[in-house]
């Protein structure tokens, strides 16, 4: 027990000091890519409930590659298909090539993948906006965007909440692919860790539990979260 | 009494509202475009890069990829099911004690990442050889992919209870009373009323469960298990040629869409007594 407690230490004979570095990588990987997921999801869903045929099937082409495609095959395909893009285009620029970013790269793939299943979340939210909201609005005469942002996003944060929290969880948990293409996040600092110590269950357990332990956290800041987004609906009986 | 004092003349009708190229027709085009550009990038890329001495050597690996892969994910599916019984009872007991231990395993392997589970199992594992020997389970944990198929069945276990004990909850308290008032035991109310209505409720998160079972699949590759992914990126590591992603992203798609169309159709089968024909 004191042996596991030394390797876990803060220090430089223990590993708590790589990991927490790496539980910083994890929490703002997750935490940059939300908003670039959340953002790209609504204008996809915002494109699903057009009334123009066209770019609705562009919208679902989206959904359907990147919900399709393994995630591990989505950060390969962006992390190498970038690697050879940027080195071919920066050699011809400036005569040498430059690396990929993993950090960059996970960003990029994972908000495709949040997006695709966010734009799912918002149109069911969307769906769930009765018509006569619209025409509400219509009749008060506001302008589209004003509809948008006054009567339309707040309802539709309450009832996409649910879903969101859910795919920020699936996102946390997502992270960890990243640890393949080398980006110091928790699992991978960890197997840093297992490959000094040989003490491969210890070190792999504690990763769970820190990632557990960030889902919990996660739950509670979600709870008051939809506490705010659901605070007028307790005054209506 | 007052008559019309004259016809209203007849006139052609109103000219047909014009077709307008509003924001969204040019967003819906520029963006199909922009798929067509890339659908045509990517079959470019594969023609262009077309090289027969390749493709002869690493295709047949790749499609003994997926043969590994659909064992792999049909395996664990049939494991996991067996095994997500008991933990759906249990979360549905009564008894605090057995409704915890069942709840912890299944926030375990639902809250932690596939990928670190399967760490934990397959190197884990190697560090208590000696037990392992001593209880003659060694040469199943060696192996990477028994490995891979115990820790998936585990995490698909966890997420298939859930959805069997959401969807036995779902079934209406009358039901249970109804089939009491018949003095129908438990076991027959449970085999003949409940799971049959639960089972429709649940073949859509299963369906989904299956999809995420496949795409999941891929980090056996992680643990050198050689999979769709893992000969993709074998043959990507000797060819440095991105077509064998590109080969895989097919083929992981075409998995994934078959298996939707084929759920629908399972679905509105299984359902047909439920919709409505008028």
């Amino acid at each position: 027990m004191n042996e596991a407690l030394s390797l876990l230490s803060f220090g430089p004979t223990g590993w708590g000091d790589e990991i927490a570095s790496g539980v910083w990588v994890t929490v703002s990987l997750a935490a940059s890519t939300l908003p670039f997921g959340l953002a790209l999801g609504f204008l996809v869903a915002l494109a699903k409930t057009s009334e123009d045929a066209y770019l609705r099937a562009g919208a679902n082409i989206y959904t359907t590659l990147f919900r399709g495609l393994p995630e591990l095959l989505t950060l390969f395909l962006i992390y190498y298909g970038g690697q050879i893009a940027l080195s071919a285009f920066t050699q011809r620029l400036f005569g040498q090539p430059t690396e990929v970013n993993g950090f960059v790269a996970g960003l990029f793939a994972l908000s495709l993948v949040f997006s695709s299943y966010a734009s799912e979340v918002f149109l069911s939210a969307f769906r769930g906006i009765p018509a006569g909201q619209y025409e509400g609005a219509q009749a008060l005469g506001l302008n589209r965007i004003k509809t948008m942002r006054l009567v339309i996003l707040p309802q539709l944060v309450r009832l996409a909440l649910p879903g969101l929290s859910n795919l920020w969880l699936i996102l946390l948990k997502d992270t960890a692919l990243v640890s393949v293409i080398g980006l110091s996040d928790i699992l991978r600092n960890t197997n840093v860790a297992v490959g000094n110590t040989k003490e491969p269950f210890l070190f792999f357990f504690v990763a769970c539990m820190i990632y557990l332990v960030l889902s919990m956290v996660s739950s509670i800041a979600f709870g008051f979260i939809s506490g705010w987004a659901e605070r007028g609906q307790e005054t209506r009986a | 009494m007052t008559a019309a004092a004259a016809f209203i003349p007849a006139s052609p009708p109103p000219a047909a509202a014009r077709r307008r190229l509003g924001g969204a027709r040019i967003a819906g085009l520029g963006i199909l475009a922009l798929w067509t550009l890339l659908g045509v990038a990517i079959l470019w890329l594969l023609v262009a890069g077309y090289d027969g001495e390749m493709i002869a050597r690493y295709l047949p690996r790749i499609l003994d990829g997926v043969l590994t892969t659909l064992q792999l994910v049909g395996l664990s599916l049939v494991i996991g099911a067996a095994l997500s019984i008991p933990v759906a009872a249990g979360r549905l007991s009564a008894n605090p004690a057995i409704g915890a231990v069942t709840f912890a395993y299944s926030y375990f392997f639902r809250g932690t990442p596939l990928l670190a589970q399967t760490f934990l199992v397959y190197y884990g594992a190697g560090q208590f050889v000696g037990f392992f020997r001593e209880i003659g389970l060694w040469w199943f944990f060696r192996d990477a992919f028994n490995c891979a198929v115990l820790t998936f069945a585990l995490n698909t276990a966890a997420y298939q209870a859930e959805i069997l004990a959401g969807a036995i909850r779902s079934v209406p308290r009358g039901q249970w009373q109804a089939a009491q008032s018949l003095a129908l035991p438990r076991g027959v109310t449970l085999a003949r009323i409940i799971v049959p209505q639960a089972l429709i409720t649940a073949l859509r998160p299963y369906g989904n469960e299956v999809v995420l079972m496949i795409k999941g699949s891929a980090i056996a590759s992680i643990i050198t298990v050689l999979d769709l992914m893992g000969q993709t990126r074998y043959a990507f590591s000797k060819t440095y040629d991105l077509q064998v992603y590109l080969w895989a992203a097919i083929l992981y798609l075409a998995m994934v869409e078959i298996l939707r169309r084929v759920w629908d159709v399972l679905e509105r089968r299984l359902t047909r007594h439920l919709q409505r024909t008028d």
